[in-house]
């Protein structure tokens, strides 16, 4: 079985200057590989060729056996892959409801009318957020009422709400206290449950820990080494994002 | 948080979510009592009283509607002052052009090219915003400008005068006991509050005012969007100039000037936020119906006009410290 998602010699030149080269990895379904390197390794910019932000200077990215490369970010995200950024894109004056459907609205009519339908909403957004493992107290409470973790949790549902294969987190817990971390964690592990591939970008050396199935590192725009959490350690992996060789 | 203290939070925000409706109730108790009091007379119970407060109220409310979507939107247009006063020198001027007998469809034509002024002023605000990245607060006043020059300008420095029926009664007229400048701002709130809150153009317009990020991320056209905001202001200020043309059968360029602050005022009295994200038509329909009783009340007890500025000043400082205190109130994460 070939896997969800293959990245394959990727190469991004800015000008003069090489951000990124010769990125080979691949994602299987149900799997969370963690993209860890230093401030400037390249991870923005292997995702942003990958989400469809950059066009790769070289190289190609296959997704379900389809090339992927040359898509645009929409094309990229009605092909299934969602990316949830450091800020979540939430609008935190709306509740869970309108934030999974924005964009994308529900709507009923009424005697020739179009209404939006928020309870319909809301209801799809408890269920989801169930599935995560989460219930939100109000479900007609602006997202801004809700917890750091809750709020992560909104982003992730849009993604397995709108049926995304494959999961593009960015620096998830960054922002976030230790419980809210724990709970992030958590959520990843349900998303993995449920067939969703994964990739985490991280520093945070106990997050790339708890959360992967193999942590590729990169280092000055290539790739450093590929490990699996078992058979490496902090050291190691602190070692190969300073930039040392396999 | 414990849980007492967040019940006690939650209770004092819907209190100040309130506060505009405890804050009409306390001035029409205000002014009824001093009715009662000073003139033994009824202030609330006459209907000329409420007549002339509705009358006013719709004045205000005509700029105050659109301008709520665009500050919900977390912009400002601050043109609306002069782009009422365009339409309204545009409708006179072609009912003028049309000739003393011009009758009914002349008023119409009058009418849609005024608000076709209107539009012209929208449509430069949006584009301005949203395709040059002009900060709205800006590129509102500059159009505030130029609506102004041009309103002078095609009315040759004057108020233009017009004999018409069909206008009079448009600005004068009732319906069922209803002025019809009444019925016209009702017709607007009701439609601008199904937009607001039952469209996804609402939803949407929301979102924007709290997070830009949010709705571009989630395939939204956010310059289009902002452009049909800014339309939708000029349209509301423009048909507020239409009235003020058939009221007082004269356009006059500078018919929407002095309503411009009151307004503003009525929209931030009404729960909107400076940030955006934030305010509801019905808010803005309270804080248009609080300033108009202020203006009534404060002449109905003789004092001199002018402490209706002091007063409105007052009130839309009241306004802008309870906006605070709500986001306090949320941990400053709004």
């Amino acid at each position: 079985m070939s896997a969800l998602l293959q990245v394959k010699g990727l190469k991004k030149r800015f000008g003069g200057n090489e951000a990124v080269s010769n990125v080979n990895f691949e994602v299987n379904a149900g799997e969370c590989v963690v993209l860890a390197g230093d401030n400037g390794a390249g991870k923005s910019t292997v995702i942003k060729m990958i989400s469809g932000v950059y066009t790769p200077t070289e190289g190609e990215v296959y997704f379900d056996g389809n090339l992927l490369t040359g898509q645009s970010p929409e094309g990229v995200r009605n092909a299934g892959i969602e990316t949830i950024y450091q800020d979540l894109s939430l609008a935190d004056n709306l509740d869970p409801g309108l934030n999974l459907y924005l964009g994308r609205e529900k709507t009923k009519s009424v005697m020739g009318f179009t209404f939006l339908d928020r309870a319909q909403m809301r209801k799809d957004a408890a269920e989801v957020m169930k599935g995560l493992g989460i219930v939100v107290p109000d479900p007609s409470a602006p997202v801004r009422d809700l917890s750091g973790g809750q709020r992560q949790a909104i982003a992730i549902a849009r993604a397995i709400h709108w049926k995304a294969k494959l999961v593009i987190m960015d620096e998830p817990t960054a922002a976030l206290g230790v419980p809210e971390q724990r709970e992030v964690m958590a959520l990843i592990h349900r998303l993995k449950e449920q067939g969703v591939g994964i990739i985490l970008i991280s520093h945070n050396l106990p997050d790339i820990f708890a959360a992967a199935d193999r942590i590729i590192v990169l280092a000055r725009g290539v790739v450093g080494g590929e490990r699996r959490p078992a058979e490496t350690n902090d050291e190691e992996i602190v070692r190969l994002m300073m930039g040392a060789t396999a | 948080m414990s849980k007492t203290q967040k019940t006690g939070t939650s209770l004092l925000r819907s209190l100040l979510n309130a506060w505009s409706w405890l804050f009409l109730v306390l001035i029409l108790g205000f002014f009824e009592i001093y009715a009662q009091l000073e003139a033994g007379n009824t202030f609330l119970f006459r209907a000329y009283n409420l007549q002339s407060i509705a009358v006013a109220s719709s004045q205000i409310l005509l700029l105050a509607l659109g301008l709520t979507l665009v500050i919900v939107a977390g912009h400002i247009d601050l043109s609306i002052g002069f782009t009422t006063g365009l339409s309204a020198v545009v409708m006179a001027l072609v009912i003028r052009a049309a000739g003393p007998d011009a009758g009914l469809l002349a008023v119409i034509l009058a009418m849609l090219v005024g608000v076709g002024a209107a539009i012209v002023v929208g449509l430069v605000n949006g584009w301005l915003v949203a395709k040059l990245d002009v900060p709205s607060f800006i590129g509102t006043l500059g159009t505030y400008g130029v609506a102004r020059g041009a309103a002078l300008i095609v009315a040759g420095g004057a108020t233009v005068s017009i004999r018409s029926d069909e206008a009079r009664a448009f600005g004068n007229g009732d319906l069922l006991g209803v002025p019809i400048p009444v019925v016209v701002a009702i017709v607007l709130a009701v439609g601008c509050h199904y937009l607001l809150t039952y469209t996804k153009f609402g939803v949407h317009t929301y979102a924007l005012g709290a997070n830009r990020a949010s709705v571009e991320r989630a395939g939204v056209d956010v310059n289009k969007l902002l452009i049909k905001l800014f339309v939708i202001s000029a349209v509301t200020a423009g048909i507020g100039g239409l009235v003020y043309t058939g009221r007082f059968s004269a356009g006059a360029a500078n018919a929407g000037e002095p309503i411009l602050l009151y307004a503003v005022a009525a929209v931030f009295i009404g729960g909107a936020s400076l940030t955006g994200g934030q305010g509801t038509i019905i808010g803005t329909v309270i804080g248009a119906i609080i300033i108009a009783v202020i203006q009534f009340g404060l002449v109905f007890t003789g004092l001199p006009p002018y402490w209706q500025f002091v007063a409105v000043g007052l009130v839309i400082i009241v306004a802008v410290l309870v906006d605070q205190s709500k986001s306090k109130l949320t941990g400053g994460r709004v």
